[in-house]
Formats: structure tokens, sequence, C-alpha cells
């Protein structure tokens, strides 16, 4: 600052004489003492110079609080200005100086008495500004005074004032009634006096949501719009963005506060114009479509909103965010309008990229021609990154209209021919696209994509060239070659492009099987063995196993016809496009999340909706909006639709677009088929007042073994492929819950005889230690924010203290807020139910998660499940219904008193037939026996007996099921030996597996 | 200080005011003016504000709206200074910019340009304004008829006399303006010549493409007022053929309603110059492109230069003079230098901007300027993908591009008979040839 001051000076010798700058001069050590004894001077004149000083020194940041008692001694004078100054300081300084500022409060008080309106206002203004508790309390007299003065202007800043106590100390605001005069100015007869009043209140108000301050009424309403057309712009602002908070009882007084407001549209100030869209957006929800006005005020709005984009380019950005909402909610409104979003030379580049993305909304057969001109032209800009939106454009375009479909391909291929890298894989990207929309239309260009092979080197353009090889392996003579030259860096890829490697490798065999063997071999085993990645490897095995067990079906899964992917894409949510357009105008539709997303402290959040349609009849939606905009007050579908379903299932891992539209008519057959395959009926899974369901709902998570996998040579015998309609499984992804059963079934082992007579069982004492807490796998993710709109549940299972218990983690990966959470289960092996609701008590917001205790019973109706520990859960919210199935280990069903009365083991034992005995094998354990003991014991496994014959252990143990089905067991460990053998033995061998599976999982932990 | 209390206190309440804090800000980035209407913010929050910068490389291509985790930073660049504003509630970001413009503007009027070295040459004047113009985050006065009456603009004299008298540049009775139904105007306001000149400006904003085809054209038209009346004069203001607009923004002294109903202005004027209205004509046939612009610019495959050859001929002029034209060409980057000869007027090209600037003057339809010769190129890079657009610059004196025409203006309300006067203009905007 001095430096520049110093400049300054020395820049402009004479000048500075008569300027401020003067006042940045002053550099010797003692400033602060000169300035104070400037400041204590007799002369008036010195003083004014001297609180300027120090004025300026506070502009530039400088810290001059040391000589508040000095300036504060300044404040009792007639000259204003000085007055004014003083006032500035105090502003500033006052909170670090609570106790000096309590010497201005004499001088506040008495002039808020001042004959002079503008002092008095100016008085109580400052004194709101001066945010020390000791301070207001001497307030709210001169305030109450204030809030009825004679002069509007006076009143006008008093109304403020009311806001900025309401900040500092609410409570005392409440209790001198303050509120009540407040709400008293709307009805005042100076029309500036309203304005604040309004704005005051809306301030108040949105730290109090849930108040009824602004209790707008019809009378409240008209006051408001008669305000409206005499207050300042910035009252005009405030007053717009009130009303649109109101919901009108009717059409005809929607239309009557349409009407009035309109002329706002054509104000000079674009914040004005904006305000007035957001009202007119949300109240023509209630105009029926058929009336003459509403076509009317369509018409009125377009003008207004093409006139912002001739503003300053700010004011454009804003406006440009805006008005992707408005296209998206209404598109009839600037359907015409597209050449002025078309970009110009000069604009900034974040006005480019937004007009971009209006000029592909806008798009439509009648204009395509034009707006592919325009993009080519883009297309050879200096920016890289409105480059590569121009060429995405293109390929939106393609997608949107289909006529256009060839132009853009060629269009495409030219910019492709430019070679400029970073054309190339954005033009490959988006024609990977344009293949799922138009199968077996432009394949005819692969030839020269596949030329470009070598320049991609961005994870999502590899990926899409390596999907086209894959997907027509058959046409491309060298597939194999060109998928191996990427498999040899596979580990260094990522994930996305390792997935889609590992797709179109066993796509390439399925068509060429006899070639391709050892490629399909090598990327089986890096996917599965080599990597970490566990929906790497999950595929991996997926694939593994189909291809071992059934080729044909596995063609049938992996080469399916994939559903045509939709025309819109990166379309805003409906509820949320809602809430936005509630919100235009705001830092929320800026940022195209609600408010409650990102404000901090927004205190209590509401959410605002778009009124419903009232008063005529038949004024349904429009059919542009479509129902899924519609009103939302219903409850959310209990039943998803197809659409999204199909989405999820066949989620591509290239991310955009997104794979939602109607499903092809053909499959609807399929579907049924897909819905055996889980086992049951789902129509049930929803309680009884679903209809029958007709299509699948989530790919249930695959439970991950930890057995080596077998090759698939040895895969290859084993018969009976499980049954499944593979075509519905959808061609990148597989995975069902049929197929991880077929995987996990393993051949039943020999009855081995039980070592050892029995009868010496007894003889030794069942060494059994203390109990240890029961054994519980580590939470992992059920059902994924991809497929949950954002909802991510990670969870597992738990038994503590004998209450069988799932435990449940919620994320919110949403931008929106989300609440009501159930959750229902279907009909299962054992008949578990959750035994209360989903306590989820508190909305959850963005980011946020919540850790949930749902206990469990198990009276629940029956079915039995494949496997046998598959549990269908549907998660319910303010968004959708959610579907995914999880496993829980079947240890969690053994309950506390599952151990045997000896002479009872032994009894049964025998009694069992030895066909239902297993045997199995765990591997790699190295507990004692007794340690043995003692883990599975706190899993309500129980030892019973123990023997020792030639060094080797044998545990006798017993445990009982919730449904009673008692499970015997016999443990055989060797000390050094890190493999034990279970044997087990029980009337339902189905739950063998299972229980297999828990003795290993309580064991290893 | 501020921080230590602060920190006793660490309940930290949302703030409720629109705008908090304002820094302005130079273009080499720094901070020479900080404002803050409550507590004081820490300049350090526009690190933020100086990474975005750093990023976006040219200023103007700073995103106006910028998240930081406790704030937001709403900004304007304007004459090379950025104007910054620091909000921490959910406000209309428009709200905050039309501020910020207008606080530009009232600094324009005041010190009769809006530069680093003036605001710092009235910085007190400055603050008492921003004190002025808002209040809690609440616009109090932004009407400079209303600011000039409470803290008068300085002038040399004035300076001098109150440093001599110790009077003050603050007003010390409350504006009349401020209150009345009609807050732009002051009362009691006299002129001995009474006189109202309008100036209609229009500017074309238009594309062209390589052919010579209009992809797109608009006119962006304002009405500019400059009104000296003695009194409380009513005017109207009538049009030959006001539908033509498309779409008009009004000051607020314009009586809307008997525009809907009758097509003519009608308004008490502030007083001094102001913004009457501005519009806007997009129909495509009512808007004339006045010159054309032949032009080839080639890249040599092979080789390190380049040709170049631009002519320049008028189309639609209505037999009016196309004055102060010029042509502005942004080069690839790898245009080292050029070589041209122009015809008519001069050249310059920048090295380090690459911006080739002719500069052409009165456009002579018998002998039409051409610029040509040959670009030299730096060798060993690849010829440049992009096409260089030309942005022309040009001037027509009484010509209103739309047509546009004012029949009449009456006053009422006042006896005298004041002096009236009509200009027209037209401009060229964002008028740009593809090439």
């Amino acid at each position: 600052m001095q430096e520049w001051a110093n400049q300054l000076c020395e820049n402009r010798q004479f000048g500075s004489k008569m300027t401020d700058s003067k006042y940045f001069t002053t550099t010797k050590k003692g400033e602060i003492f000169e300035l104070k004894a400037e400041l204590n001077s007799d002369k008036k004149e010195k003083k004014k110079e001297a609180v300027k000083k120090v004025i300026a020194s506070m502009t530039v940041g400088k810290d001059v609080s040391a000589l508040f008692p000095d300036v504060v001694n300044c404040m009792q004078t007639d000259n204003l200005e000085l007055k004014k100054l003083v006032y500035l300081y105090l502003m500033n300084y006052a909170k670090s100086q609570p106790d000096m500022a309590i010497m201005a409060v004499n001088t506040f008080v008495k002039d808020c008495e001042d004959p002079n309106p503008l002092i008095r206002a100016l008085a109580v203004r400052t004194m709101g500004c001066i945010r020390v508790d000791k301070i207001t309390e001497y307030l709210c007299e001169p305030l109450r005074k204030c809030l009825k003065d004679e002069d509007p202007y006076v009143r006008k800043t008093a109304a403020v004032c009311v806001a900025k106590l309401h900040d500092i100390n609410a409570q005392l605001v409440e209790d001198q009634g303050f509120l009540d005069t407040l709400k008293d100015l709307i009805s005042d007869s100076n029309p500036m006096v309203v304005a604040n009043a309004v704005a005051a209140l809306s301030e108040i108000a949105e730290s109090h949501p849930n108040s009824n301050l602004m209790d707008l009424n019809p009378q409240t309403i008209n006051k408001l719009l008669t305000a409206l057309n005499e207050c300042t712009e910035w009252g005009q602002i405030f007053i717009l963005d009130c009303l649109a908070n109101y919901t009108p009882r009717d059409d005809r007084e929607s239309q009557s506060i349409c009407e009035r407001v309109t002329p706002r549209l054509s104000h000079a100030n674009s914040a004005v114009v904006l305000s007035a869209v957001k009202v007119l957006m949300k109240f023509m929800e209630m105009l029926p479509k058929d009336l003459d006005y509403y076509g009317t005020l369509l018409k009125k709005l377009a003008p207004p909103l093409v006139t912002l984009l001739s503003a300053e380019p700010e004011l454009q950005y804003v406006a440009l965010r805006n008005i992707n909402l408005i296209v998206q909610r209404r598109p009839e409104i600037l359907k015409h309008e597209m050449k002025v979003f078309f970009v110009k030379y000069n604009d900034p580049i974040y006005v480019k990229l937004e007009k971009l993305d209006i000029m592909i909304r806008l798009a439509s057969q009648a204009n395509i021609a034009q707006v592919l001109a325009e993009l080519k032209e883009y297309a050879t800009e200096v920016d890289v990154d409105f480059v590569r939106k121009a060429v995405r454009a293109i390929g939106r375009c393609a997608i949107k209209v289909e006529q256009s479909a060839e132009r853009c391909v060629s269009t495409l291929l030219d910019l492709i021919q430019t070679k400029v890298n970073y054309v190339v894989q954005e033009a490959i990207v988006v024609i990977k696209d344009i293949f799922r929309k138009y199968p077996n239309k432009y394949e005819s260009v692969i030839a020269t994509l596949c030329e470009n092979l070598d320049s991609l080197d961005e994870p999502e353009a590899r990926a899409a060239m390596i999907w086209i090889v894959g997907e027509y392996a058959e046409r491309i003579d060298n597939a194999d070659e060109l998928l191996e030259s990427f498999l040899e860096g596979f580990h260094d890829e990522s994930t996305q492009v390792q997935l889609q490697l590992l797709t179109a490798i066993v796509k390439l065999f399925l068509k060429k099987p006899t070639e391709t063997q050892e490629l399909v071999q090598q990327v089986l085993s890096l996917a599965t063995q080599d990597s970490d990645n566990p929906d790497l490897r999950d595929r991996g095995y997926i694939y593994w196993r189909l291809l071992s067990t059934d080729p044909v079906a596995a063609k049938e899964v992996v080469l399916a016809e994939k559903p045509l992917i939709s025309e819109e894409t990166d379309l805003i949510e409906p509820t949320l496009l809602e809430e936005l357009i509630c919100h235009i105008g705001t830092l929320a539709s800026v940022y195209h999340k609600p408010p409650s997303a990102f404000v901090e402290g927004s205190r209590g959040v509401q959410h605002k909706r778009l009124p419903g349609s009232t008063g005529s009849g038949e004024s349904v939606e429009s059919p542009d909006t479509g129902s899924a905009a519609g009103v939302s007050d219903a409850p959310p579908a209990v039943i998803p639709s197809q659409g999204d379903l199909l989405g999820d299932l066949l989620n591509l891992d290239l991310t955009p677009p997104a794979t939602t539209g109607p499903p092809p008519p053909a499959t609807s057959g399929l579907q049924m088929g897909a819905m055996d395959l889980l086992g049951g009926g789902l129509d049930s899974l929803m309680g009884d007042e679903s209809e029958p369901v007709t299509t699948r709902r989530e790919r249930p998570p695959i439970p991950l073994r930890t057995g080596t996998p077998q090759s698939p040579q040895t895969l290859q015998q084993s018969p009976s492929p499980p049954d499944y309609s593979p075509t519905e499984l959808g061609g990148d992804l597989g995975g069902s819950s049929a197929m991880g059963a077929g995987f996990g079934a393993a051949p039943a082992a020999m009855p081995a005889p039980v070592s050892g007579g029995l009868d010496d069982l007894f003889d030794l004492g069942g060494g059994v230690g203390m109990p240890m807490g029961a054994f519980s796998p580590p939470k992992i993710v059920w059902l994924p924010a991809m497929k949950g709109k954002g909802l991510e549940i990670s969870g597992t299972f738990a038994r503590r203290a004998g209450v069988f218990q799932m435990e449940l983690t919620l994320t919110n990966k949403a931008m929106s807020v989300m609440t009501d959470f159930a959750i229902q289960f279907n009909r299962n092996s054992f008949g578990i139910a959750p035994a209360g609701p989903l306590q989820v008590l508190t909305p959850l917001s963005p980011n946020q998660s919540i850790e949930v205790t749902l206990p469990l019973n198990t009276v629940g109706p029956v079915m039995k499940m494949e496997p046998l520990n598959n549990l269908q859960v549907a998660v319910k919210n303010n968004i959708d219904v959610f579907y995914f199935s999880c496993q829980y280990p079947i240890s969690m069903l053994f309950v506390e008193d599952g151990k045997m009365e000896r002479q009872v083991f032994l009894a049964t034992w025998k009694d069992i037939p030895n066909d239902n005995e297993s045997q199995f094998q765990i591997k790699d354990c190295h507990l004692s026996s007794d340690a043995a003991s003692n883990k599975l014991q706190g899993s309500n496994i129980f030892t019973i007996a123990k023997r020792t014959v030639d060094g080797q252990d044998m545990l006798y143990q017993s445990m009982k099921l919730t449904n009673g089905i008692w499970v015997l067991a016999e443990l055989r460990l060797q000390a050094g030996n890190p493999n034990y053998t279970v044997s087990l033995k029980c009337r339902a061998p189905e739950v063998s597996q299972c229980v297999f599976q828990s003795y290993e999982a309580v064991l290893k932990n | 200080m501020e921080q230590q209390l602060d920190g006793q206190k660490p309940v930290q309440k949302a703030s409720p005011e629109m705008i908090h804090s304002l820094f302005l800000i130079n273009h080499s980035g720094d901070i020479f003016l900080e404002k803050h209407w409550k507590s004081v913010i820490s300049r350090s929050v526009c690190d933020y504000f100086f990474e975005a910068k750093e990023k976006a490389e040219d200023p103007e291509n700073v995103p106006p709206v910028l998240q930081t985790p406790h704030h937001y930073l709403i900004s304007i660049y304007r004459g090379k200074l950025f104007f910054l504003s620091v909000v921490q509630t959910e406000v209309p970001p428009l709200f905050v910019i039309e501020f910020l413009h207008r606080v530009a503007d009232t600094f324009q009027e005041y010190f009769g340009e809006c530069s680093e070295s003036v605001i710092k040459d009235n910085v007190v004047i400055v603050y008492e304004l921003l004190e002025e113009m808002l209040d809690n985050g609440f616009p109090l006065a932004t009407e400079s008829n209303v600011l000039k009456e409470m803290i008068r603009p300085p002038t040399i004299l004035r300076s001098v006399v109150n440093t001599l008298t110790g009077g003050s540049n603050v007003g010390d009775t409350l504006p009349t303006g401020q209150l009345s139904i009609i807050p732009w105007r002051r009362a009691g306001v006299k002129y001995t010549n009474n006189e109202a000149y309008f100036d209609v400006i229009e500017e074309i904003d238009a594309i062209v493409d390589k052919s010579g085809t209009t992809v797109f054209a608009e006119i962006q038209g304002v009405i500019e007022a400059c009104v000296r009346l003695s009194g409380m004069p009513d005017l109207t203001l009538s049009f030959m053929n006001p539908r033509l607009l498309d779409d008009m923004s009004f000051h607020p002294c314009v009586r809307f309603k008997r525009w809907e109903a009758e097509r003519v202005l009608s308004f008490i004027p502030p007083d001094g110059n102001f913004r009457l209205m501005s519009y806007h004509v997009s129909s495509q046939n009512l808007v004339a492109i006045p010159v054309y612009v032949k032009q080839n610019i080639s890249f040599l495959e092979t080789g390190s230069c380049g040709r170049l050859e631009i002519t320049i001929g008028p189309k639609q002029t209505m037999g009016k003079m196309v004055e102060a034209l010029m042509a502005t060409i942004h080069m690839p980057k790898s245009v080292l230098s050029v070589s041209l000869t122009a015809s008519q007027g001069s050249y310059t090209y920048d090295i380090t901007t690459k911006i080739l600037i002719w500069d052409i003057g009165r456009l002579n339809p018998q002998k039409l300027p051409n610029l040509r010769g040959s670009l030299s190129m730096q060798t060993g890079v690849p010829k440049p993908e992009e096409n260089p657009s030309i942005n022309i610059d040009l001037k027509i004196q009484q010509l209103a591009i739309s047509g546009l025409k004012v029949s009449r203006l009456d006053m009422y309300g006042e006896k005298y008979k004041p002096f009236k006067g009509v200009k027209y203009l037209t401009k060229a905007g964002k008028f740009q040839v593809r090439t």
C-alpha cells in the first residue's frame, strides 16, 4: 500500500494535492501517534482530515483500530460528513472494541431524535451494523420509534435494521414485537418501505423456515403487487422473489398474478427480468394449457430471455444457466430462437460452453442443418475444452435427430481426418454412442477408426475404441491383434478400460472361438488373479464360469441385443428440475444443485415444488413435459418404470449417455424369465399391494468366493447349466444371482466315514472357553450409488446379544436431500423380516452418511432362495425404490440355545443318514482347537465334546437355526496342519454349504 | 483482532446480507480496495479467485460465479478492473452482478473514468458512495441523481474550495427524489437553456460465414437521452414504426401501460444523462448487413508461409457513408510476422497477442480497400487447424439500420419551449466474419 501511495504521489506532484491520495502519504514511524494528535485537534478541519486518513488506511486493509477512542470522540459534531466518516469507522471496528463501542451509544440515541431525517436514518442504520450485544439493548427503543417515524426514508431504513438486529439476537427481536411491526409495514403507503419490509421479512424467514412469518394470502399478495409497480428495481426483485413462494388458490388467481407480473419482463435490470421469469414459470404450471392466455404467456417469455443474452458476459452466463433449466422444462418457449445461442468468436469461454449446451437441447429436425454447420465451425476453434464439447455435441445431434445421423457421422469422420489428437478421441467416444443408437448402419467407418488406435491416450476414448472392436469383432480381420495390443499394458490401464477389454475379448472369443482361446484365457487370468479390483474380478469370474459351463448360454448373454440408448442425455432429474425452476435466478440455478446442497448454514431446508395444475378439469400435464415431470405430491411409484431397470441392468461402463428409454418390445417375454431366475416372484416384495412385476429390478451382487477358481477346462465338465434366461442379462455386464449360484454350486462331497468311536466322545469334557463376540463380516456395498440414483447402501449382518440385525450405512451421493426411507425384504429361506421400521429420522443431506441398525426377526414368509442365504431387499426413499440382494452368513441364524445334549447329539448323529453328510476343507487356518472352539462359540456354534486321536483334535459341535433345524458337526484339526476338515450332518442337507461358509468365515476372522 | 474474537465465538452464523464484502482488484492481481458491509472477511478469500484467474489465462475468461468452501465469489470485469463481491448465502447472482455494474457506472459518472488510479485518488468518496449504495446487503440508493445530492462529485474547484474553507462534499439534506414515486428525478431543477437530446444507437451483431452468407444477425438498440429541462416536464416520444421492435427494456420512468396500449414512450425524465430504453430487433430480414468482406487466408501445407487477402466493400448502407472501418484478426499462434500491403489505411500486427488490426477509416465505394501479402509462419509445426476470424468495426452516422425513426417529442406539464434533437448512429457490435 505504502509503495503505491508513494509512487502515486511522485507521479502526480500537483494532482495529489487535490485528491485523497494525500491521505496515504504518511509513512513515518509514528503515524498512528500523529493521527492521534490530529484527531484530538481543536480544529474541526484538521479533525476531519485526520478521520479521512484513518478511513483511507482502513480501505486498504490496514489495522487502525488502536485509534478507536480518538475517532469516537469526533462523533459529536454537526458536520454531517465528519459524522458519516466516524460512523464508517465504527462499523468496521466496533466488534473488536465492544467496550469502547458503548461510548458511542449516547450519541446514537441522541441522533435518532435529530430533526433531520437523514441523520435519524443514518444513526439507526449504523447502530444496526454494530454487532455488539451490549449495544443491541440500547438499540431497541430508538428502533421502535424509527419504525413508526413520520418520514418514510427513516421507516425504510429501520425495516432493514430489524433484519440486522434479528441476525444478532433473534430472541430479542421477537420479544420486542418487531416482527409484527415489520409485518404491518407491508401495508405501508410508501412502496419503498413495503419493499424493504418484504426484504427484511424474507431474510428473517430464511433463518426460520417453519415460522409463519411471510403469511402470504390474497390480501398481502395484492399489496405486494401494488408496491411492485412503484418501488425501486431492487425492491422489485425482493417482491418478486417473495411472490414466487406463494401458491395461488386456483388458476384464475394464478393468471391474474401473471398478468400483473408480465410488465416486469421489460425492465432494464436483468435481475428483475429473471425474477419475473421465475414467478411466471412457476405460476404457469397452474394454468390450463388450452387457455389462450397460456399461449400468450409462452410467447411473452421468449424475447426477454433472448435480450438477456445481449447483456454483459457475466449476466449472460447466469442467464444461460437458467435458460438451460427453462428449455428442459418448457422447450417450446425458445424453440425458434436457436440462432441467438450461436457462439461468437469473442464470447468468454464460460459463455461459449453454456451456449453449446443449449444448442443441443434445442436441436431438432427443423434446425439441425444450421446447428451442424455451426458445430463443425466450432470444432476448428482454438480452445481445447470448447472444441471437445463441440465434437461431443455433434454426436449428441446424431443421436437426437435421426435424420441428421448420417451427416453427423461424416462430419465426425472429417474431423478424425484432421488427426488433431483430442478431436479424434472425442469423435471416437461419440461414434461409439452412435453405433449403439443406430446398430448396423455406420459400421463402414470402423476401418477409419482403427487407423487411429495408436493415438488414443485417454481412458474414455480407449474404452470406447475397445468396445467398438469387441462389438464388431467379426468384421475386423485383425480384431485379435488389436485387442492383444491393449492387453500388454493391462495393469496400467484404468478400470474403465480394463473392464471393457475383458468384455471385448470375451465377445471376440464367442465370435471367433478357434483363434482366440489363448487370448481369452490370458485376459481372464489377468482379471481374476492379478487384479485387486473387485468389479473386474467379479466380472472375470462370471465370464469364466459362464464360458466354462455353457458357451451357448454365454453367447446369448454376452452377445445379447442391447437396448437402444435414449435420445436426450444428461437431462436434469425431473424432481430436481422442478425444484430448480422454483429457484430460477439464484445460486442454485447457476450450479444446478438444490440450495440445500451447498449453501453453508442454510438453516432448515424447504424443498420447493411447482404447484400442480388446478382449476378446469382437463388441464392435464402437457405431453411435452412428460408424466415423470408432473406433480410430485404423489408417493413415489412403487414399481419403477421398465426403462430405469433396463438402464441399470445394462449399464455400460462408458458413462454417458444414460441407457434409459423404453425397452425394445420384444424383450418383455424374456423379462418374465428373468424374474424366475431370481428364485421367486418379486411381486411379493412389496407386500400385498403390488401387481405382478414384469421386470427384473437390480443386479444382485455376486458372492465373492474365497476358493480359487477352477480352470475353464474342468468347469466345462460340470453338467446341468443353471437355468437362466440369458438374453436378459445384457451384453456387457452379465451377472445375476443365478449365475452366482451356478458358480458357487460345489459338487456334493461324498460322505466321509466318521473317524473314531463316538462312544469315546463323552470321556472328554467339552473344553469350552469364554464366548467371544459373534462374527460379523465387514460392510460391503450392496447398492452402489450409480444404481441407487445417488443412494449408496453398504451393510452387513450381525448378531449382538442374541439380536439378529442388519447394520446399514446409507450415504447420499446425490445432490438432493433424501427422506422417507423404508425397507422391505422379499420372502426368503428363513423368513427373515425387519422387526421394525428403518429408523432414518432426519433427512439425509447430500454427502451425508448415516449408520442405521435394523433389528430383524425370522417370522416372515418363507420361500427357498438360491443361494439359500440370499436376501432380496427393497429400499424406498423420496426418489425411488431400489432393489438389491445380499447374502447373510448363516451363522447369524444360529440361536443361543444351540448346544445339544451329548446323548441327543450321539443319537442324532447316528440317526441322520450318511447321505446327508458333507465334508469340507478349511485351508490355511492356524488356530488351536481351543481357540477355534472359542471363536465358534462366539457365533453360537457350541462344542459339545473334544477328542484327541493321534495328535488330531476332533471337536463335536452343534448349532441350531432359528427355524429349529439342527446341524451337527465334527471339526478335525491337527497341530501343524493348517487344513481343517469339517463334516456336517443335518436333516436338511441344503444348509450344509452355507454352514461351511460360516465356519470358514468365523474361523478366519 | 477480528480473528481472535471470531475464535472465541465458534458459532458462526450464516450472515444474512446479500453482499458481504467487495474487493477491487487490478488486472495484475493486486487488491487495492476493500469494503466490508459487516464483519471483515480476510482478503485471503480472494486466493480462490486468483487461482481461477490463473487458470483462465485471459481475464475475460474468469468465470463470474465461483464457489469456495465458505463463500461465493461473484465478480465482474470492467475497465481492466475486477469488482469481486463475497457472498455467504443464497442470493440471486444477477442481483449482485447488476449491482456491481451499477457501482462501476457510478464511479464512471463521478470520476469520468473507472480506473485504479482514479479510485485511489478519490478513495474517501468511493467509500462514502459504497456505504450509501448498500445497507446490510440491500441496495439503498443507486440512482446517480439521488447519490449526487447526497455525495457531491469531486471537481478540482470544489476540492480547492473545500480545502480552503473546510466545506464538505456530503449533502446534509435528504435527497428529494429518494422518497417520491419518481425517485429518479430531483426537485427544483432549473435551466436557462432547456434542451432534450436523444441518441438512437444501434449495434449490429452478426456472424457471416466464409461464403458471405449471414448465419445470424440481430440489432441491439438503445436510446440514450440527455435531458436538461426545468421543473417537472412530462414527455411523450413517439416512433414512426414502433412495431419493428421485438423486445424492449425501459428505464423505470417509462409508463409501461401506455407503451402497451399506444406504443408511445411517456415519461417524466431523470435529470441529465440516462438510458431511456434498449431494444432488440432479431427478425433477420430487417437486419441489413452494411459491408461485405471478401477474404482469403491460407496456410501452406509445407513451407513456412501463408497468404492473406482481404477486400471490404459496401453492401446495404442505405446510401450513407461507412466510417471508422476497422478489421481485427486473431491469427493462429504459429504466425510469426506478416508482410502486407494496405491499399488504404494502416495495419499493425502484435506478435505477442497475434492480433492483426487493419484500420481503414472511411469506406470509398469507388476504390475498395484491400489488404494483401504474406504471413510468415513458425517452421516445424503443423499447419494451424483453426481458421482466424475477422471482427469488423464500423460506424454509420445519421442512420438507424433497423429503420427506426422518432416521429415526434411532446412536452406537457411545463410552459417553456425546449430545444429538441434526435441523432442516429449505427455501429458494428459483435460483427464477425468467418474464414
